[in-house]
C-alpha cells in the first residue's frame, strides 16, 4: 500500500497492522516474472511496450517488472511514473495532495502502455489513471497489471495481468512490497 | 491554513513550504504536451480587480483554467459599484451566485480581510495585491523562483538559507516588498532593503531585516538583487527629488551590473521602467535576469495556492 494511502485512508492516520501473509518474497518475484512472460506473449515481445507506474505503490513493482522484461527478453522497456491525484473524482471529498512525481518520458502516441499498480480494489485510481493517460497521447492500447486484485469494484474495470486474486473485507487492507504481500487491517 | 490567503504573514513557515512543494508538481504540470487538469472542474472562482494589472490578472486567470474551473470576471468599473452598492454588498451578491473563490486586488490596504472576516467560511478569499500592505502569491512565486535557480526546485522543505537577498527601491509603499520579505526570512535568507529614508517604511524595527541608504557599499554582498518598482506618483510627491538622482544612486545601471559577480541574480516584479529600476541593457542581454521566470512561475504558484485552498479537501481548521 502507498505511503499516501497509509496516512489517507480513515480513519487517517492509523497504524498498520499484518494479520497474515499473503504472498512471501519468493511468491511475489515468481508473480512478476509470470506477469512478465504474460505482458511478453500479450504483445507477441516488447516493441512499443511502455510501463507507467502508478505513484507511489506502483513504482517499486514496476522496476522489478522492467528488469525482469529485460532478463527475458533483452530489451530495456522504457518506465515512467504518474501521480492521478488531480485527476481523482473524490477531490474535495476527502485529502488529495499531488506529492508524487509524474514523468512520462515518452510521447504515448501509439504505444502499448502497461499500467502497473500494486492493488486493485475500487477501480477509482485507475479511472483518474486512463484520464491522465490521454494528457500525454493517445496510446494503442492500454493494459493493466497488478500484484493484488483484492475485489470491490465500483467500476466497469479489470485487470489483465494479475499476481494473485484475493478475496478480502472492504475494511481490511492490504500491504505490498517486494518483500511480501501482508493482510492486515488499519488500528488508530 | 485557513481557507483564505490574505497575507503570508498568517502562514506558518512550514506551510508557506507546503505550497512552494505543491508548486513543483504544477511546474510538471505546466510543461506538459497538454498543461491541464481536472482538479478544479466545476468550481468558479470570481476576479474583482479594482486596480490595474497585467501579470497578476492573466496569471490568476491562466491558472483557474489549468485547473478547470470556471473564471467569472467581474467588470468593477461597469457595476452596480458605479450605482453606489457597496463592496461588502458586491461580495455577498458574488457569493449568492455560488462561487468559491474571491480573488481581489484593491488599493487600499487591509479590504481583503475585512471581506475574509466578513465572509467568514466560504468563499475563500485570495489577496492579489492590497494597497501598500500584502501581496502573498508575489511573495511565493519570488521565493519560488529563487529556490527553483539555487536548488533546482523547492522539495518538499525549501530553503534560502545562506543566500543574502537585496530589496532596492520604493519599500515604503511596496506591498511586494513586505510579503517577498516574509516569504525569503520564513526560508531562511538574510534580507537587506536600500533605499533613501524617505522611502523607507515607519516601524522598520519589526522587520527582520538590515537597511542601508548606500546600495554600492552593500551590492557586492547580494547573492540575489530585487528591485522594485518606482512609481511616478512618487516623483510628483517629492519622496524622490529626481529620476536622474534615483538612476544613480539605486538603478542597475550598467556600471553596477557590470561590477555584479556573474552569478547573481536580479529579479524584478514588474512593470519594469526600463532606464529607470535597471538600464535596458541590462535588462535585455544580462545572464540572471530572472524577471521573465517570475513571470512563468507565477502560474504554477497560483495553481498551488487555488489547489490548496479549493481542491484538497484537508479539513479546515
Amino acid at each position: 500500500m502507498a505511503d499516501r494511502e497509509r496516512r489517507m485512508t480513515p480513519p487517517y492516520g492509523g497504524v498498520f497492522f499484518a494479520r497474515t501473509t499473503v504472498l512471501d518474497a519468493a511468491q511475489v518475484e515468481r508473480a512478476l516474472t509470470r506477469i512478465s512472460h504474460e505482458i511478453i506473449e500479450r504483445n507477441q515481445g516488447l516493441e512499443d511496450v511502455v510501463l507507467v507506474a502508478l505513484q507511489t505503490g506502483g513504482v517499486e513493482i514496476a522496476r522489478l517488472i522492467a528488469r525482469s522484461l529485460f532478463k527475458i527478453d533483452g530489451v530495456d522497456v522504457p518506465m515512467g511514473t504518474l501521480d492521478v491525484a488531480l485527476y481523482r473524482d473524490d477531490i474535495g471529498l476527502r485529502p488529495v495532495m499531488p506529492e508524487a512525481e509524474t514523468d512520462i518520458p515518452v510521447d504515448l502516441s501509439a504505444k502499448i502502455v502497461v499500467l502497473v499498480d500494486d492493488v486493485l480494489f475500487t477501480g477509482r485510481t485507475i479511472r483518474a489513471a486512463l484520464d491522465a493517460l490521454t494528457d500525454f497521447g493517445r496510446p494503442r492500447s492500454v493494459q493493466l497489471a497488478v500484484v493484488i486484485d483484492r475485489g470491490h469494484r465500483e467500476l466497469p474495470i479489470r485487470p489483465d495481468f494479475v499476481g494473485k486474486n484475493l478475496p478480502t473485507r472492504r475494511d481490511e487492507v492490504v500491504d505490498v512490497n517486494p518483500e511480501g504481500v501482508l493482510l492486515g487491517e488499519m488500528r488508530k | 491554513m485557513s481557507n483564505h490567503l490574505i497575507d503570508l504573514k498568517d502562514l506558518e513557515t512550514d506551510e508557506i513550504k507546503e505550497l512552494l512543494y505543491l508548486t513543483d508538481r504544477f511546474v510538471e504540470v505546466s510543461q506538459r504536451p497538454i498543461p491541464k487538469v481536472p482538479a478544479l472542474r466545476g468550481r468558479t472562482i470570481a476576479m474583482l480587480f479594482f486596480e490595474d494589472s497585467t501579470r497578476t490578472r492573466m496569471s490568476f486567470d491562466l491558472a483557474a483554467n489549468r485547473l478547470s474551473a470556471d473564471v467569472l470576471e467581474f467588470p468593477t468599473h461597469t457595476s452596480s459599484l458605479s450605482k453606489g452598492e457597496s463592496i461588502l454588498d458586491t461580495v455577498e451578491t458574488i457569493h449568492a451566485l455560488g462561487v468559491d473563490a474571491l480573488i481581489i486586488r484593491h488599493y487600499s490596504s487591509g479590504l481583503p480581510r475585512k471581506i475574509a472576516d466578513e465572509v467568514g467560511v466560504a468563499p475563500s478569499v485570495i489577496n492579489a495585491g492590497d494597497g501598500s500592505n500584502a501581496h502573498p502569491t508575489q511573495g511565493l512565486l519570488d521565493a519560488y523562483t529563487l529556490c527553483q535557480h539555487f536548488h533546482g526546485l523547492a522539495g518538499p522543505d525549501a530553503s534560502l538559507s545562506g543566500i543574502h537577498i537585496g530589496i532596492i527601491g520604493d519599500v515604503k509603499h511596496s506591498r511586494v516588498a513586505r510579503s517577498d520579505v516574509h516569504a525569503y526570512t520564513s526560508l531562511g535568507a538574510t534580507v537587506t532593503l536600500v533605499a533613501p529614508e524617505s522611502l523607507q517604511p515607519p516601524n522598520l524595527e519589526d522587520w527582520p531585516v538590515q537597511i542601508c541608504e548606500d546600495l554600492d557599499s552593500v551590492l557586492p554582498t547580494f547573492d540575489a538583487v530585487g528591485l522594485l518598482r518606482i512609481q511616478n506618483e512618487r516623483m510628483k510627491e517629492g519622496l524622490v527629488p529626481s529620476v536622474d538622482e534615483y538612476v544613480q544612486r539605486y538603478g542597475m545601471t550598467e556600471t553596477r551590473a557590470a561590477d555584479l559577480r556573474d552569478e547573481v541574480v536580479i529579479m524584478h516584479p514588474g512593470p519594469v521602467n526600463r532606464g529607470i529600476e535597471i538600464a535596458e541593457t541590462v535588462l535585455d542581454n544580462r545572464k540572471n535576469v530572472l524577471i521573465k521566470q517570475q513571470v512563468t512561475n507565477g502560474v504554477p504558484v497560483r495553481m498551488a495556492v487555488l489547489f490548496r485552498l479549493l481542491g484538497s479537501g484537508v479539513e479546515i481548521d
